[in-house]
Parts: C-alpha cells; sequence; structure tokens
C-alpha cells in the first residue's frame, strides 16, 4: 500500500481512483495509475476527476437519485459505465461508510435496494456478490451492491434506497420509547 | 519552520504556494479563538476500525470538533493490521478512509501511548470534553480445561497476531511438528488459521504474512487441520465467503462426514438466505460429486482439511513426559433445540483423537482498563446505552469494548457511527459543557513527558510504513512488516 503525501485539498478527489478486483463495469476512462500532484487542476469542488471525461454529453447522461437513510433525497448524473459505487465516490455523496473496500466485494457497506422491476432488469448476480450480500443488515428480495451494478441509459432516472442499519433502528426505537413516557 | 511540525509535511506545502496557506490550519499551531468559538476536544482510546470510524462520523457532522486518537502500539490500525488474514487484502483497504481522516486538519494520531498506565482516563477527561473507549479486545476466552497449558497448545488469537506481526506475539514459536492440527470453534478466524497453515507456500509468499512465520509454517509438518464445533452444521459461525475459499484451496481436500449432513436440505427449506447457502454449500461439498475442475485438484490433494461437529472439549492429553500435547478427549453432545439457540449436551459418549497442535478459536475477549471505568466481566463489555458509559458522563465507548468481539468491519463501523452519534447529541444539547474551554493533548503532552513517554505522530508512521513496504518490494510482497517496537521506535529517529 502506498501512502501518497497529497495536500488535503485533492483528497476527497481520490477516492475514486482506487480500483481494485471485482470491477465489473466499464472503467475504460478511469486512470488505473496511483494519483499524483496535479496543480493544473482547479480548485472547484464540483470539479470532476481529471481522468473522467469532462462533462457527460446527454447520450451519456444518466440522473440517479439515492434516498440516504434519513430521507434526504441525492440526485447525482452518472456515466453510462460506471457502476453506482464510483457514482457515490466521484459525486462526494453524503453517504456515511459507503465503499469501504473501494468496489472489492470485501464488505456490503455499498448495500442498495432498488425497485423491483429495476431490480429485475439488472444483470445477473454472481455467487460472489451474493456471498457478500447475505451479510448487509437489512436485505430485501431486492438488494444489490452498488458496485456490482453498471448505469445504464436505461437507468435514467433510477431511485435507489440506502438501506438503514441496526444502528439506525435502534435509535428510533429510542426515540419511540422516549415519547411514549 | 513553525515548532513540533514534520519536517517532509511543512516542505511539501511550502514547495506549492497556493497551499502554503494551509499550514494556518495545522493543529500543531495555536490559532487564537475568535471570540464565541467553542472547540469539542473528543480524545480517541484505540486506533483500529472502532477508532477510526468514531473519529470519521464526528469530523463530518460537526464542524469544529478536534478529535485524537490515542494507540499504545507505535502503528495504527488495530484489527485491520493485525487481524485480517494476510491473504485478504482487499478488506485492509479501509486503511485508505483511515488515512485520510488522520491527515485531515482537525485530526491527530497519538501512537506509543498506553491508556491506564502512560496516561489515565481520568486525566484525559480532564484535558477532553470527550473520551470515547475503542480499545477492543487484546485477550481470548480460555477452554478452562486440563493440559491447556501444554507445549502445542494455542489460543489462535496468539497464532493470527504471530503471522501478522503482532509484537506481542512475535517470539511464539509455535510447534508445526505435527501432521494432524485441531482447531476447537468453528468461526471465521478459525477458518482463517486453518487456511495459513494449508495455503501453498508460493501463495502465502506474496502476502504480508512476516518473514518470520513464513519461515515456520515453509517447515511445517501439519497436513490435515480439523475445525471442532460443539453444535451441528446449522450452527457454524463462519460464512459462507470464507467457506468458499476452503473448499477451492489449491492442493487441499475437504474432509465432510456424510452423515452429519443428510437430511439437512429440509431442514433449511425455510431458513433465511444466508444460512441456508451457507448450509447448501457446507451440503454439496459433502455429498455431491465434485466437478471436474474440484475433482482435479482433491484428487492430487497432499493436504486435508476437515468439519467436525457435536464435540465438545474435555480435556488435552499429554505425552508420555507430560510436556506436550498429544491428543484430545471430547465429549460427543447431541442437540437440544433448533436454530441459532440450539444447545449442545452431554450424550455420555466419550471420543479421543490424536493431534499435536491445538488451537482454542472460542472467542476474543476484552479487558478492563482500571477501578474508574465500569466493566461487565460476564460480558466482557463497558456497560453502555447507545455507547454511553452508564454512570460516567463524558465517557463513551465503541466498537468490540462495546458490544463484545463479533462482528466484521461494517457491524464496528455502524456502530461507531452510533456511538459518534451519542457524542454528537449530547454535545448538541450541552451536556458536555463545551464553553469550558479544554486543551486538549497540549494538557497531555507534558503528562507524557514527565513520563518519559514520547508519542509517534502519524508522519511518523507514514516513515515506517514506506520502509515497509520497500522492504517488502524486496521479497515481493505488498510490505515486511516490522514487528519489533524498538525497531519501529529506531527508525523514527528515538
Amino acid at each position: 500500500m502506498i501512502t501518497w503525501r497529497v495536500p488535503r485539498l485533492f483528497r476527497p478527489l481520490l477516492n475514486g481512483l482506487n480500483i481494485g478486483k471485482a470491477q465489473p463495469c466499464k472503467v475504460a476512462e478511469h486512470s488505473q495509475a496511483p494519483a499524483t500532484l496535479q496543480p493544473e487542476r482547479s480548485f472547484s469542488s464540483t470539479h470532476r476527476l481529471h481522468d473522467v471525461p469532462g462533462d457527460p454529453s446527454s447520450a451519456e447522461r444518466v440522473t440517479v437519485h439515492f434516498i440516504n437513510r434519513d430521507g434526504e433525497k441525492l440526485t447525482a448524473i452518472a456515466k453510462e459505465g460506471e457502476s453506482l459505487l464510483d457514482v457515490v465516490v466521484n459525486q462526494n455523496l453524503g453517504i456515511d461508510g459507503f465503499g469501504a473496500c473501494e468496489g472489492t466485494l470485501a464488505c456490503s457497506t455499498c448495500h442498495l435496494i432498488f425497485e423491483r422491476d429495476v431490480f429485475q432488469k439488472l444483470d445477473a448476480i454472481s455467487d460472489e456478490e451474493l456471498d457478500m450480500l447475505d451479510l448487509a443488515y437489512g436485505l430485501s428480495d431486492t438488494s444489490r451492491l452498488g458496485c456490482q451494478v453498471c448505469v445504464k441509459k436505461s437507468m435514467d432516472g433510477l431511485t435507489v434506497q440506502v438501506p438503514m442499519e441496526v444502528s439506525d433502528l435502534r435509535r428510533q426505537m429510542e426515540v419511540g420509547k422516549q415519547s411514549k413516557q | 519552520m513553525p515548532p513540533g511540525r514534520p519536517p517532509a509535511q511543512t516542505s511539501l506545502l511550502l514547495r506549492v504556494p497556493e497551499l502554503a496557506g494551509q499550514l494556518k490550519f495545522n493543529p500543531g499551531f495555536k490559532r487564537p479563538l475568535s471570540t464565541g468559538e467553542r472547540i469539542p476536544r473528543i480524545c480517541i482510546v484505540g486506533s483500529g476500525p472502532a477508532g477510526f470510524y468514531t473519529a470519521q462520523h464526528l469530523l463530518k457532522h460537526h464542524k469544529l470538533a478536534r478529535v485524537d486518537i490515542y494507540e499504545k502500539l507505535p502503528v495504527p490500525f488495530g484489527l485491520v493490521r493485525f487481524g485480517v488474514a494476510p491473504d485478504h487484502p482487499e478488506v485492509k483497504n479501509v486503511i485508505n478512509t483511515f488515512t485520510q481522516t488522520a491527515q485531515s486538519d482537525r485530526c491527530s494520531y497519538y501512537g506509543n501511548v498506553t491508556v491506564g498506565k502512560d496516561v489515565t482516563v481520568e486525566e484525559l477527561q480532564q484535558a477532553y470534553h470527550a473520551v470515547v473507549l475503542s480499545y477492543g479486545a487484546e485477550d481470548n476466552r480460555i477452554l478452562g480445561i486440563p493440559g491447556e497449558n501444554l507445549s502445542g497448545v494455542y489460543s489462535a488469537r496468539a497464532l493470527v497476531g504471530w503471522y501478522n506481526g503482532l509484537p506481542e506475539n512475535r517470539d511464539l514459536k509455535p510447534d508445526l511438528s505435527s501432521k494432524t492440527a485441531l482447531v476447537l470453534g468453528q468461526g471465521n478466524v478459525a477458518l482463517d488459521v486453518a487456511r495459513i497453515l494449508l495455503t501453498p507456500l508460493d501463495l502465502l509468499q506474496k502476502t504480508d504474512i512476516t518473514e518470520g512465520s513464513l519461515a515456520a509454517i515453509a517447515s511445517s509438518k501439519v497436513k490435515r487441520v480439523w475445525l471442532v464445533g460443539r453444535r451441528g452444521p446449522l450452527q457454524v459461525a463462519f460464512t459462507i465467503k470464507e467457506l468458499r475459499e476452503m473448499v477451492n484451496l489449491p492442493g487441499a481436500r475437504p474432509i465432510l462426514d456424510p452423515a452429519d449432513f443428510t437430511g439437512l436440505r429440509d431442514a433449511i427449506k425455510d431458513v433465511p438466505r444466508p444460512r441456508k447457502r451457507l448450509t447448501e454449500l457446507m451440503i454439496k461439498t459433502a455429498l455431491e460429486k465434485p466437478g471436474e475442475k474440484e475433482a482435479k485438484i482433491w484428487a492430487s490433494a497432499t493436504r486435508e482439511w476437515g468439519l467436525k461437529f457435536l464435540r465438545s472439549p474435555l480435556e488435552i492429553l499429554p505425552t508420555a513426559n507430560g510436556k506436550r500435547a498429544r491428543g484430545i478427549r471430547m465429549a460427543v453432545t447431541r442437540l437440544e433445540g433448533s436454530g441459532e439457540s440450539a444447545t449442545a449436551v452431554p450424550t455420555g459418549e466419550v471420543e479421543e483423537l490424536e493431534c499435536g497442535l491445538i488451537l482454542s478459536s472460542i472467542g476474543y475477549r476484552s479487558l478492563p482498563l482500571g477501578p474508574s471505568v465500569p466493566f461487565d466481566p460476564k460480558h466482557g463489555i463497558i456497560p453502555n446505552h447507545l455507547g454511553r458509559v452508564q454512570g460516567v458522563p463524558g465517557l463513551y465507548c465503541s466498537g468490540w469494548v462495546k458490544r463484545g468481539p463479533t462482528g466484521v468491519i461494517i457491524t464496528t463501523m455502524n456502530d461507531s457511527f452510533d456511538t459518534a452519534q451519542s457524542v454528537l447529541e449530547d454535545l448538541q444539547a450541552g451536556m458536555l459543557n463545551v464553553s469550558n474551554t479544554k486543551e486538549g493533548f497540549e494538557s497531555v503532552r507534558s503528562i507524557l513527558h514527565s513520563r518519559g513517554v514520547h508519542p509517534v505522530s502519524f508522519s511518523d508512521w507514514e516513515k515506517i510504513d514506506a520502509a515497509e513496504v520497500a522492504r517488502g518490494q524486496l521479497a515481493g510482497k505488498p510490505r515486511e512488516k516490522i514487528v519489533d517496537p524498538q525497531e519501529m521506535l529506531q527508525l523514527i529517529g528515538r
């Protein structure tokens, strides 16, 4: 593992460059090399990764909505071929703890719940994905791991739900208990 | 150059002019506070996943809070570094996000500081508005049977520490001269130790397993590993990914008794999917003819692993000279009840098995920190409610010391976010008295100095990290871990 001396401003932009194994989506545009200082970049917070081709053309633009655990809707413009994990990371969406193993099928933190009709049209799930999905909290029959789902044009307007965690439900019960007192 | 700033970090920032301004945000500087600015100072004890995820959540959801992470070893990351198996590097990717957290403005890392010895919890509570205990489980449950202390008997925890370079286990020198090894317990740790003992050397030597343990495993005589559980196949605690790895292990063949699995398919018809798929994999491996690929591997396998059920350890049997383990006597049990809550009841029958290496993998265990911190010895946790330590305002806990030593990284992540949420709520509700200014590390620094303790910074760790990676490169490994804390300190100029 290489530790990079990278100025703090650049760090949030680097997450998406750590490409691990088990990436089923087309990632041709992403650089596979470790990040280096790129001082010519602008400091805009909406600036995309240097290696991903700038603004996607409308033909490739896919709108995806993530309903966060607190009910907030986060909307992102994704590129065809990215995984849903890539979308969350590249767009810096505020979903706590998403994608801990960086898309290598070694955790279940990118667990997402889909609408049934969308779910049924997704590419087949592998044993390896099922193995990790089985450990996810709040597993539903329309659950998938975001790192294994590739964005397609037909998903434009897609809405996915970030499942609650056991701690969220425990808190809800606490609040419920307190309000009854 | 500003005092107390590691030279390398300073020069980097100065090289990029626009970022020279970053210097003023470094916590090593004492910024004059504007009136009304109330900075919560939070201390976290333990730099494993629990500590880092708690820190991460606090820093993300509070714009002013400063978090200091203390660690007793010079090096950070706890079980991610010392517990996750060498052949599971993807799980260690979380180190990247922890590194980001440690390098962020409002976070500082202080290694080589043992809380409870170098500085007390009370002293920390005086220096910080909130203290979060995330020091995990450094001990293991004991079998409590005769022969447990014979040579050749080790806790799986110690073996894992040994091959992962945990300093306190570096001199374990496990005796691997026996053909048969027996692991008591059927969780993921049990599978890890079995797998590491049986994995072909050419695969092991590309991992970050320590040089010393690799050499020992190279001359190991262990050819067969049994994993023994008190209950049945439906109660195994390991998970399917790890079982699949075992089934597909090059050069190894599974020994599963078909009698353990007949009739099981009916029993799992209606169980939740995770348990169902796990059991189906065991049934398939035990009862069905292997596919072409597996058949080839199994036909030429030189090593074996197997699962034994309904056996509870009674006594470890000594050799003639009474010094080493030569076998184990076990009670044959039967199940009462079913599912997760089934219990194992002795039938009166007894069985003996010959083996010279016995590993107990029956659970890790947390230790109490001191008289000022409540501890529940029965459950091995700090009594708490949603992470708030019972009866001690301003004291919190997260991770295994809060919930008990089970679960994978996601479990600890969510648990840590949960504790951080409690801290944030208490800050919001004015319960942590942030208007009472606390000095944080500034007060702790002089205490440590007076006791001759010199903390290791995160950039010190980066030097150790770089050295390990460089040494690893020479050997074709991701890193060659340094296992001697003195060597680590020497490397950073102590």
